[in-house]
């Protein structure tokens, strides 16, 4: 029978995070992790964790590539691109 | 978002890259530059996954990119351009990983090191105490740090050393979801894995550098 859950503590909701953040979650288990996140301000600040973790990943894309890995790339483009 | 700014910003994206494709086929290096820019990085990271060096994976990638440029009158635009580049590129280091003898398929790669917890179980109070489960101190407040703390030159440069420790399927997976903003859609296609596996993956990803930038940010 499957087990009716009223509540999910803070080590089951960061396990659950990713897949929240993903808009993944089943209806019950989302339901489940925005009542635990109405009360815990410990889980409220892992989730805001999360999503800056995130988008500080998001910031290496904009790293910049070093010349001397760019320099031949753009040269067989121009070549390539000629012929 | 509405689905019809929805409609419209998916109407927008396509404009741009067959703008961007005309440009390209034109030889406009500055169009191709700026393509280089936006997905090397996220490419050496997937490429590390296949082949065991670095210089090898920058071979790799390189080669991928004289692909793009040779196949450029071919793309059909199918699929998006980036979904082309990186199948292109995963082509390419599956080739290479082949002849290095280190193709490994990524399903079983994928099944490895289950029950990982996200966060370290001495944080929580342990089974059987009162409050089982819940956090014993908070996690930090990060919204209290200054933006350049967050997103300064040292704290990227933690994230980064982070992903290029994770386990390959995880480490190519954070890479083209959160680094190369793929969707969860043409990681699952470009990597021919499940919907469930990608979450999986992605998950214990996320989790290993959040905890790595916590050791750095709360210290």
């Amino acid at each position: 029978m499957p087990e009716f859950r009223e509540h999910i503590s803070c080590r089951e909701l960061v396990e659950l995070t990713s897949d929240y953040i993903e808009n993944a979650l089943s209806a019950e288990d989302a339901e489940l992790m925005e009542q635990h996140l109405n009360y815990c301000a410990g889980c409220e600040r892992y989730v805001d964790e999360m999503l800056r973790t995130i988008r500080a990943e998001g910031r290496l894309r904009e790293e910049g590539v070093p010349g001397e890995t760019l320099t031949p790339i753009i040269t067989a483009f121009r070549e390539r691109r000629r012929s | 978002m509405s689905p019809v700014e929805q409609d419209q910003r998916a109407d927008a994206a396509a404009r741009e890259e067959k703008e961007l494709l005309a440009r390209l086929r034109a030889g406009d290096e500055r169009a191709f530059e700026s393509l280089v820019q936006s997905y090397h990085g996220t490419m050496i990271a997937i490429a590390g996954t296949y082949v065991r060096t670095r210089a090898v994976a920058e071979e790799v990638v390189q080669e991928a990119w004289l692909g793009v440029v040779d196949g450029l009158d071919r793309f059909e635009g199918r699929s998006s351009l980036r979904t082309w580049i990186l199948r292109i590129l995963v082509n390419t280091a599956m080739g290479r990983g082949t002849r290095e003898a280190r193709s490994v398929p990524f399903s079983s790669l994928a099944a490895a090191d289950e029950h990982e917890p996200a966060v370290e179980p001495e944080r929580f109070r342990p089974p059987g105490q009162a409050f089982a489960g819940n956090w014993t101190a908070f996690p930090g407040d990060w919204s209290l740090l200054p933006e350049e703390k967050l997103l300064g030159r040292e704290t990227l440069e933690i994230v980064k050393a982070r992903i290029e420790q994770l386990p390959g399927a995880q480490r190519t997976v954070i890479a083209m979801r959160d680094v190369a903003g793929c969707s969860a859609e043409e990681v699952c296609d470009l990597l021919e894995i499940s919907a469930a596996n990608q979450r999986v993956l992605l998950h214990r990803a996320r989790s290993k550098v959040r905890a790595a930038l916590e050791r750095h940010l709360d210290a």
